[in-house]
């Protein structure tokens, strides 16, 4: 099995309707296994029992960005490469992604307001994954607006692709301007200064949160997939006699 | 296990998480039914691919 054979749509939904079960069911156990390591994590010692709003709210923040990285590939897949599902995957991705970074704000404004005693601060970061979840929305606009999925597709990926620009801003806005929001104390030079209580159900949560965007994603590029078929029988229904 | 003065912050957080990752689930569930509903019901009037093989087979 070959990156060649998943291009082909059949062999696409032939080869998930294996896999889809197995990692439906590794997420399940990763999330079972995330959710009681966060249960019996620690209070820290500065922000108590709210430490624990971080197991969901950093693995949602990011994946908020994956998904886009994700896309942005999808985008290229689509504009250099012509690969037949490309635009699948980055359509199927855009509400998922919208989802986890909804999920990243809200948590994180739950999280602000008894540790910052605000629930928003228009600072950069706040402000940059704001803008990223517009950029959600509205590519989920652009998708619905336009009849034609080829020429949705490379309307969308452009888009795409210029809203990758913000992700460097997102990562590195604590560093470059003064945020309310903390520096990076996971994925930063150096190590993660974070104590081993902290970081391995972090860690274990992201690889459970990874693990249900795969399985979302790979479900709703196979609906996408079906959705077109509709399309192109209903295309060749309209272009034919009824048949009675 | 005892949240503290925060507890309902800490709670709507994962209640709201659990909320939504279960509406992206159901959200794709029905979807993939209506689609298979809607390919069925195409194939039972006569419109089927050039290749002859059902669209709505999966292996």
């Amino acid at each position: 099995m070959t990156l060649l054979d998943l291009a082909n749509p059949t062999r696409f939904l032939s080869l998930t309707a294996k896999v889809l079960p197995w990692l439906a069911g590794a997420t399940a156990v990763l999330l079972a296994i995330g959710l009681y390591q966060s249960a019996m994590a620690p209070d820290d010692y500065q922000q108590g029992a709210t430490v624990k709003i971080m197991f969901i709210h950093v693995p949602n923040a990011w994946l908020a960005m994956f998904v886009w990285g994700v896309m942005s590939i999808a985008a290229l897949g689509t504009l250099v490469w012509r690969h037949p599902l490309a635009d699948v995957a980055a359509k199927a991705a855009a509400p998922i992604g919208a989802a986890f970074t909804f999920l990243a704000l809200v948590t994180g404004s739950l999280w602000g307001r008894p540790m910052w005693g605000t629930y928003w601060e228009w600072d950069a970061r706040l402000t940059s994954v704001l803008i990223l979840f517009l950029m959600y929305l509205g590519l989920m606009a652009l998708w619905r607006a336009v009849e034609d999925p080829s020429r949705a597709a490379r309307a969308a990926a452009i888009l795409t692709l210029v809203g990758a620009i913000n992700l460097p801003i997102i990562k590195f806005s604590v560093d470059w301007w003064n945020t309310l929001h903390q520096p990076a104390s996971v994925m930063r030079m150096g190590g993660s200064t974070l104590d081993k209580a902290f970081l391995i159900p972090l860690l274990v949560m992201a690889i459970a949160f990874s693990f249900l965007f795969v399985t979302l994603h790979i479900a709703a590029m196979r609906n996408e997939i079906l959705r077109r078929r509709v399309r192109s029988l209903q295309m060749m229904q309209a272009g034919k006699p009824a048949a009675s | 296990m005892t949240l503290g003065p925060y507890e309902s912050f800490i709670v709507t957080s994962y209640v709201l998480v659990a909320a939504v990752v279960a509406l992206l689930i159901v959200w794709i569930a029905v979807d993939y039914r209506r689609q298979k509903a809607r390919l069925r019901d195409l194939e039972a009037r006569g419109v089927t691919r050039r290749s002859g093989r059902s669209a709505s087979d999966m292996s």
